[in-house]
């Protein structure tokens, strides 16, 4: 262990992101996993210029590439490193265009409903009384299904687009936070600091959002993490049982759908890679989330 | 003391955690004759449950017996085969625990945890053992036996769920009994009437006892022999009354002074300064030296055990030679009563 | 223990009003009735008489107990697409999705608990690290892909199983089921793996933590100071210790096994109610969707009771603290 030494030397200036740094750091598959995160990230926002072709520009596409293998060149000379689906479309184009979707709808929706449910679940602490028993059982209440279920009668009734999936994905995640933020809450609330503040006489919103929220936060990015990859997940398969995103915006989980009926005759790349890459990009936020969970612990039972 | 039941030789037993090397056990010796009850004093960390459970070969990892030997009629256990050991445990070297709430496993009723341990031993069929257990919990004292054995744990109270831990302990008569602080976690009274029931079974049946405690005032009233254990290491051996009557080493005689007296009722109790020492920092030499009060320079050498007196072993350069002042005030009756091996322990003993 | 079981009652009576309520309103008050309960291609006098028959000339409240009465005599209306009673569409559907939850459940139970146990006892060694992993990647697998990489390998590749369907069923008490055949069987096992891969990766978590805070306890090592052998501390010890929590969870998971079913059963095309489910959204059949969800809330409430009830009668301190209330 040649880093102790230097651990103690620097151990006297650390800040507090610092120590959880290098805490995150100690897991290598953690730090694998966020680095291939981000590459996936950087890859979905720059996707028109790394991409060989824009998988959405119909003159782009040749209907002659139509179901090409894996490294197999098209009749302009250009490879198809991972083949192309019935379109002609570059199935590796078609993918990295596809993650964007999937991100922006896991990490959106995760996010609103975040905020939602914190809110929820810190108004709920903070004020108590009815307000709290009626929120914590409608909580209770949706949480007692499972959120695919919810989902699905959603879709029925709202119908398809990439908005009605975000607004459905959030009303299934914001109730998660509500819990777990309720519970952190109801636990810092008793502390002396809240008492101090409250006898300040400050706004009850500013106890909420500056004093009280900041300290519910470990538990609340932990759970968050993990659902952004859930988030993902369902949407890829409310998209794969056709009601989630439409045709023209195809996720990862749609471009496994499409090639649900290639894969019986042995055409397997259409729906294999962009399972792989949606398999890849969960594993990575579920090890992270591990990690994290891990290194935010020991604070929480402090 | 010839043909000792336990003789147990520079035994180290240590932890290889991530935070380091715990040197739980550093170089025990110690000896049990037959029918010998043998006291082990220490405080919380000393090692002294660690031990009792080297004996039986019981250490989770990432601990292992590093080093020493632990003879037990003669036979090496240390590096025995798993089987061998499993065929001693219980039938010829018994264990009881602390915690009788802990000991009994909760979703098992007490016949299935019984005749468990009757059939691990003999082979007979279940009736015949159940008889035998039924006839075990008579002889510690639990009435309506049979039905007891139909009962789950948490359905008896701690004392009850202890004489069943003593039962099974004594099922298959052992030569010794280990016996690891078996009445802390009860009630007074009760604590009381186990030491009795404890101490009279090994005597019918001739049975060794090694009794762990923190509690000199317990000790004193059933062992013969005391051995006092101070961070691994055994710091002072001998005859029970020698030793609480005239302690030889310092740690001793603060461990003496620490205990409320009725001598010296209105007088506040002597702390002894300072923190048992983590077992991952160890101080280099007497390993008490940071707390004593007779500590000299050659205290930074790890003392030899010297035996001053026949009988007597002492770790100490500087081992103290007078009983403790209050002891000298007090009447030496009380002393000798207490420390008759055969005799009963008034019932205010703890 | 009969006050516990009146009290669970009553919570659970309460539960499916609500969610009664929830369903009506959602129906009645946001959507148009008439959308969404008659069929687009009625002609008027048949929406007419629809009208009549559901009471939606009556005011709200009236409206209400209609709803509930008829849901009470199992009439949740009527499928447009099959033109019968949704409500018997589904429950012909039912034994199928069941007997696809079971075969998953018992087989996350017989895979996951060795396997967590194992990972439990043998933590620092490479054994248990790789079992931890691999239920990692159960947890991170996209069922719908993981069920068509299973065609993909064993229907087309290896041409061991069939790709989808449910294959020969006998009737077994007056209710057809497949595994009693061999061609049923075959077809059963890829849906049952598929269904069970997530649910097993979650009991070798719960089992592994069972087992690791087991293994510390004094019973375990005075079980050993006893002289029992470690196969019986281990299979009767530590097992029974862990099968409560792990029980109980997985009870209260079965629900979300016939709700994961939908997803199973489409890739697998298997007859039963999670894919008749997806089919009537598909086809904008909205009775049979009202009539899917009043039947599993029933469904999860019925779990959740059942679940409380084992538990209490497994351990037997929980059973000894409902008798003394």
């Amino acid at each position: 262990m040649s880093g102790t030494d230097r651990t103690a030397a620097t151990m006297a200036v650390e800040t507090p992101f610092m120590r959880f740094a290098r805490q995150f750091a100690e897991s290598r598959v953690a730090v694998l996993s966020l680095i291939g995160l981000l590459a996936v990230i950087l890859a979905a926002v720059f996707a028109p210029w790394i991409t060989p072709q824009n998988p959405y520009d119909l003159a782009q596409l040749d209907i002659m590439d139509g179901n090409l293998p894996p490294m197999s060149e098209s009749f302009g000379g250009t490879t198809y490193w991972l083949g192309t689906d019935d379109q002609g479309r570059d199935m590796l184009s078609a993918i990295v265009y596809g993650i964007r979707i999937s991100l922006v709808v896991g990490a959106g929706s995760t996010l609103a409903a975040l905020l939602i449910g914190c809110t929820v679940g810190l108004v709920a602490a903070f004020y108590g009384g009815r307000l709290e028993s009626v929120v914590m059982r409608i909580v209770d209440l949706q949480l007692s299904f499972p959120a695919i279920l919810v989902a699905l009668i959603l879709l029925a009734v709202l119908g398809r687009g990439v908005d009605k999936v975000l607004v459905a994905l959030i009303i299934v995640q914001w109730a998660y936070y509500a819990r777990t933020v309720r519970g952190a809450a109801l636990v810092e609330r008793r502390k002396e600091y809240i008492e101090a503040v409250r006898c300040l006489a400050l706004s009850h919103g500013r106890i909420l959002f500056r004093h009280l929220l900041p300290n519910c936060l470990p538990p609340v990015i932990v759970v968050a993490t993990v659902q952004v990859g859930n988030a993902i997940a369902l949407e890829a398969t409310l998209s794969f049982l056709g009601v989630g995103v439409p045709i023209t915006e195809p996720s990862l989980g749609l471009l496994i759908a499409n090639g649900y009926e290639y894969l019986l005759s042995g055409q397997y790349w259409i729906s294999f890679f962009p399972g792989v890459a949606l398999l890849l990009i969960i594993v990575c936020i579920n090890l992270v989330g591990d990690q994290l969970r891990d290194v935010l612990n020991p604070r929480l039972q402090r | 003391m010839t043909a000792a039941v336990l003789e147990i030789r520079g035994l180290r037993t240590w932890f290889f955690t991530r935070a380091g090397i715990v040197r739980a056990v550093d170089g025990v010796d110690l000896e049990i004759a037959p029918g010998e009850v043998l006291g082990l004093v220490g405080e919380s960390g000393s090692g002294k449950s660690i031990t009792g459970f080297s004996v039986l070969g019981l250490i989770d990892p990432p601990g292992r017996i590093t080093e020493g030997s632990i003879r037990f009629r003669g036979e090496e256990l240390v590096g025995a085969p798993e089987a061998r050991l499993r065929q001693l445990r219980g039938a010829h070297v018994a264990m009881i625990f602390q915690d009788p709430m802990m000991t009994l496993n909760p979703v098992l009723r007490i016949d299935t945890q019984m005749i468990e341990a009757v059939l691990a031993h003999r082979d007979m069929r279940r009736a015949e053992a159940r008889a035998l257990c039924a006839d075990a919990l008579r002889r510690v004292g639990i009435p309506a036996p049979e039905e007891r054995l139909k009962a789950y744990p948490h359905q008896l109270s701690g004392g009850m769920r202890q004489r069943v831990a003593i039962a099974i302990a004594l099922l298959h008569d052992p030569a010794l009994i280990i016996a690891d602080e078996p009445t802390t976690a009860l009630d007074v009274t009760i604590q009381a009437q186990i030491l009795y029931e404890v101490q009279k079974l090994c005597a019918e049946t001739g049975t060794s006892l090694l009794w762990i405690t923190h509690d000199l005032a317990v000790v004193a009233g059933i062992a013969d022999r005391i051995a006092v254990m101070y961070a691994g290491q055994i710091v002072e051996q001998g005859p029970a009354a020698e030793v609480i009557g005239r302690p030889l080493h310092p740690y001793t005689l603060a461990l003496l002074e620490s205990v409320p007296s009725h001598n010296r009722r209105g007088q506040p109790l002597r702390q002894i300064p300072g923190m048992a020492p983590s077992p991952l920092a160890l101080p280099a030499g007497c390993r008490f030296r940071p707390r004593c009060s007779r500590a000299g320079e050659r205290c930074h050498e790890p003392p030899p055990v010297s035996m001053p007196e026949a009988g007597r072993e002492v770790r100490c350069f500087h081992p103290c030679n007078r009983p403790p002042p209050e002891k000298t005030e007090a009447a030496p009756e009380p002393d000798r009563r207490i420390s008759r091996p055969s005799s009963r322990p008034s019932p205010g003993a703890g | 223990m009969l006050a516990y079981l009146i009290r669970r009652l009553f919570q659970a009576a309460i539960t499916i009003v609500v969610m009664a309520v929830l369903v009506f309103v959602g129906i009645y008050a946001i959507g148009n009735p008439i959308d969404v309960l008659i069929s687009p291609e009625a002609d008027p006098a048949e929406i007419e008489a629809a009208i009549r028959r559901l009471g939606l000339d009556q005011p709200l409240w009236r409206q209400f107990l209609l709803f509930v009465s008829n849901a009470l005599r199992g009439d949740l209306g009527t499928s447009f697409v099959h033109n019968e009673p949704a409500l018997r569409l589904i429950i012909e559907r039912m034994p199928a999705t069941l007997e696809l939850a079971v075969a998953a459940m018992l087989l996350s139970i017989f895979l996951g608990i060795p396997l967590g146990m194992i990972a439990g006892l043998r933590h620092d060694r490479a054994t248990g690290r790789g079992i931890m992993a691999a239920s990692i990647l159960g947890f991170s697998l996209p069922n719908f892909w993981q069920g068509m990489m299973l065609i993909m390998l064993f229907a087309v590749w290896a041409g061991w199983l069939p790709s989808g369907g449910r294959g020969d069923t006998v009737p077994l008490f007056g209710v057809p089921v497949s595994f009693l055949t061999l061609d049923g069987l075959q077809h059963l096992i890829l849906p049952a793996i598929n269904l069970a891969l997530f649910k097993t990766a979650l009991v070798v978590r719960l089992a592994r933590a069972g087992t690791r805070e087991v293994m510390l306890q004094d019973y375990v090592k005075f079980a050993r100071a006893k002289g029992v052998s470690e196969r019986r501390v281990v299979l009767v010890h530590m097992l029974k210790n862990i099968l409560i929590p792990v029980v109980t969870v997985l009870g209260l998971e079965f629900g979300s096994v016939i709700a994961f079913a939908v997803v199973t059963e489409t890739v697998f095309a298997w007859p039963g109610m999670g894919k008749l489910l997806i089919d009537s959204i598909l086809n904008l059949d909205r009775p049979v969707v009202v009539a899917y969800l009043m039947l599993i809330v029933f469904v999860f409430i019925l779990i959740n009771l059942v679940v409380d009830i084992v538990y209490s009668l497994l351990d037997p301190r929980v059973r000894l603290s409902g008798r003394a209330e």
